[in-house]
């Protein structure tokens, strides 16, 4: 069974929230019979000040599913649409006190029926941007389709390249057989053949790797260079890396979105600092920018 | 009430008299079994006399035809990769679409390897089609690789005929038994079965012991290569109490074969029969007259499995279920959609595997709070409404992407 938190359990067997709100005017249904999870979000907005003044749902889906879409309605009752609007599924997860890594696909699923109820009552049509596959990094949660689209854009040929674009592989390395099999499809299709010794893919600008010192500019250009190489593999998480301030080697960074505060942060920025040591070709370290002021005011102290 | 187990197909508790059988070898024999001393002493003889029970469940000539291994697992492992190695000009291996992943990720690695590997479909009450068997036997196949019976639903393979096929052939015939032995009486010398597989845990014995059997001629390569345990055909020193717990566990039940096909078999049918009476649109899924005694699968319409399998433990019931929330992948149970059940009943299966442990009131206990676990988690569902599904479910709530 699954390690759930009280929090998914208490949901589960009490949810809130549950069923249609009888005189809706949104309502969003995402999810796939296929994949064993479905959700219908019914709400009812005031027209004036577009407060949510009701959710309902309906779910067919695993205990977490049921959770999430019940945490969800109590998440966004009396918010307005456009506060929903924001409401991330690491929201979700949060506040169900976390997910396992193979569920948190139904906290993403919570986030798409919001979404898709916000544009039903604008009278948009929500497009789903994002295809769920297989689940191949549980470190990371990172799934098969996320992994082929990497490889496909980034030309990557390697594990070490998915990791470094992806993170996929780069907690235990148990998946690494399973990514192998990825690179050597894709590669299959794109006419190329998967070589386990291939040179990891050079970054575009390590090739301008500067044998003299950097300057100061040079290197905040760099290291913006190789936050914006970055930065769709944090989106992908519903997170964002901002650059605040470079002094010396060290490089100041606020972690937005779903990086900010989650557990991985640190992990990501371990990762984000290695990366920029490689292409930098120099010692740099990154550091969270909430410790600029602390560092500050003991310089002025 | 006291908890109440029902996925003995997962695995089973371990009969006290396995354990009582089993301690001297932790305290007392413990020494190796290659040793010369009074620590060994004892230990040879055991192991002996393991083997004899285990000869006497499955029916085999000689015991020098059982080869203890860790698990069925590995059982399975060493027959597929036996015959391949030891038949390096046969490039094929025909097997099922519904077996379990043991056999199957074997297979698919093979076939990156360069084998073809023939995935024989099922029909939708889980049958095979023999005649599409027969003809996809030659001298191109290393060998075949079917399951005696289901592990989800309980469906039994006509293997013995299809050992005897395969023989005619001139092809290697496996049977992962891991579900049926124990269940199913059966007399190995009488079949053209060169190799099965069976593990211990289903069958009230420790997790971690199995067996495979070796028709005594068939050719065999080792998987594991060392000293000269098990006669060379699987080194590394022996899992002595866990083979004297099998031994015991399979004289127990070959004792109990006609209890299992009688009284087991009676509380099966029984919450079978309950449920689909109870409770609209569900139904058994596998081939319903020819079945485990102790399996029924049931696909509840409209509900997930893994959210039943919730409101069944907290009422103190264990089960298990073919959806695909409790595995972490996306799919709902390969066995479910080699039968083509429709998608909004697969991932609602839930598995109840009974035991000689089992006692029918516990069969009463299940019925009672069954419908009341359905009905509440259909309350929850886009594809229910009041007292039936909606109308045309899959079109009246299709959701958006995927
Ligand atoms: C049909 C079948 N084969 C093989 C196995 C694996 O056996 P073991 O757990 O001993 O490796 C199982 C157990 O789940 C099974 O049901
Ligand atoms: S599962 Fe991918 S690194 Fe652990």
């Amino acid at each position: 069974m699954w390690d759930y938190s009280d929090k998914v359990k208490e949901h589960f067997f009490n949810p809130k929230n549950a069923g249609a709100v009888v005189d809706a005017n949104a309502t969003g249904e995402v999810g796939s019979i296929s994949c064993g999870d479905a959700l219908r979000l019914t709400l009812k907005v005031d027209d004036d000040s577009e407060i949510i003044l009701e959710a309902g749902f309906q779910t067919f889906g695993c205990g977490s599913a049921i959770a999430s879409s019940s945490v969800l309605t109590e998440i966004i009752k009396g918010m307005t649409l456009d506060e929903a609007a924001k409401v991330t599924n690491q929201d979700i997860a949060d506040q169900l006190e976390g997910l396992p890594p193979e569920k948190m696909h139904c906290s993403v699923m919570g986030r798409e029926a919001l979404q898709a109820a916000i544009a039903n009552y604008r009278g948009e049509v929500w497009k789903d941007d994002h295809e769920e596959g297989a689940l191949i990094c549980k470190c990371f949660a990172i799934d098969a389709v996320m992994i082929e689209e990497m490889v496909w854009a980034n030309k990557l040929r390697t594990v070490e390249d998915v990791t470094n674009f992806t993170k996929a592989g780069g907690g235990c390395a148990s998946c690494h057989e399973d990514i192998e099999a990825i690179l050597e499809k894709v590669l299959a299709e794109k006419g190329e053949k998967f070589d386990p010794t291939a040179a990891p893919v050079v970054a575009p600008v390590k090739a301008a790797v500067a044998k003299a010192p950097l300057t100061n500019l040079q290197r905040i250009k760099k290291i913006e260079q190789v936050l914006e190489s970055l930065r769709p593999a944090l989106m992908a998480d519903g997170g964002d890396v901002e650059l605040v301030e470079v002094i010396g080697n060290t490089a100041y960074v606020n972690m937005t979105g779903a990086c900010n505060g989650c557990q991985m942060a640190a992990m990501t920025i371990a990762g984000i600092q290695q990366r920029l040591m490689e292409v930098l070709g120099e010692f740099i370290k990154v550091v969270p920018a909430t410790e600029m002021s602390k560092l500050v005011s003991i310089e002025v102290a | 009430m006291s908890d109440i187990y029902l996925d003995n197909n997962a695995t089973t508790k371990v009969d006290h008299a396995v354990v009582d059988v089993m301690i001297p070898y932790f305290l007392e024999q413990y020494g190796n079994p290659s040793s010369i001393h009074k620590f060994a002493d004892g230990v040879a003889r055991g192991l002996k006399h393991a083997r004899q029970q285990v000869q006497a469940l499955i029916g085999c000539e000689h015991d020098s035809e059982i080869i203890f291994t860790s698990c069925g697992t590995e059982s399975n492992s060493t027959a597929i990769l036996s015959a391949v190695k030891a038949q390096p000009n046969k490039k094929e291996i025909i097997t099922t679409m519904v077996e379990h992943p043991a056999i199957l990720s074997v297979c698919d690695a093979l076939e990156k390897d360069g084998y073809t590997i023939h995935r024989m479909p099922v029909d939708k009450a889980g049958r095979l089609n023999l005649n599409a068997y027969k003809n996809l036997l030659s001298d191109q196949v290393a060998i075949v690789s079917v399951m005696w019976a289901n592990n989800e639903t309980g469906t039994i393979f006509p293997v013995v005929e299809m050992a005897e096929l395969a023989n005619a052939a001139g092809v290697m015939f496996h049977t992962d038994a891991v579900q049926a032995v124990g269940k199913l009486p059966m007399m190995l010398q009488d079949t053209k079965i060169d190799m099965l597989s069976l593990s211990g845990h289903k069958l009230h014995s420790p997790k971690g012991i199995g067996v495979l059997y070796l028709r005594r001629g068939t050719r065999y390569r080792p998987l594991l290569r060392g000293g000269h345990q098990e006669r060379g055909r699987r080194a590394g020193t022996e899992n002595t109490a866990s083979i004297v717990g099998l031994g015991k566990a399979c004289e127990l039940a070959l004792e109990f074969i006609e209890y299992e096909n009688t009284q087991v078999k009676a509380m099966r049918d029984r919450l079978e029969r309950g449920i689909t009476e109870q409770i609209p649109h569900c139904f058994v899924t596998g081939d319903m007259n020819n079945r485990l005694p102790n399996t029924t699968d049931i696909a509840f319409e409209y509900i997930e499995g893994e959210s039943i399998l919730m409101l069944l433990n907290k009422a103190g019931i264990a089960a298990s279920s073919g959806s695909a929330c409790t595995s972490g992948s996306l799919e709902p149970s390969h066995v479910m959609r080699a039968m083509d059940i429709p998608y909004t009943a697969a991932h609602g299966t839930i598995r109840f595997s009974f035991s000689r442990y089992n006692k029918m009131s516990e069969v009463d206990e299940v019925l009672k709070v069954m419908p009341g676990i359905v009905a509440t988690l259909r309350k929850l569902s886009p594809y229910w409404s009041g007292d039936g599904p909606v109308a045309n479910p899959e079109q009246a709530f299709a959701p958006t992407y995927s």
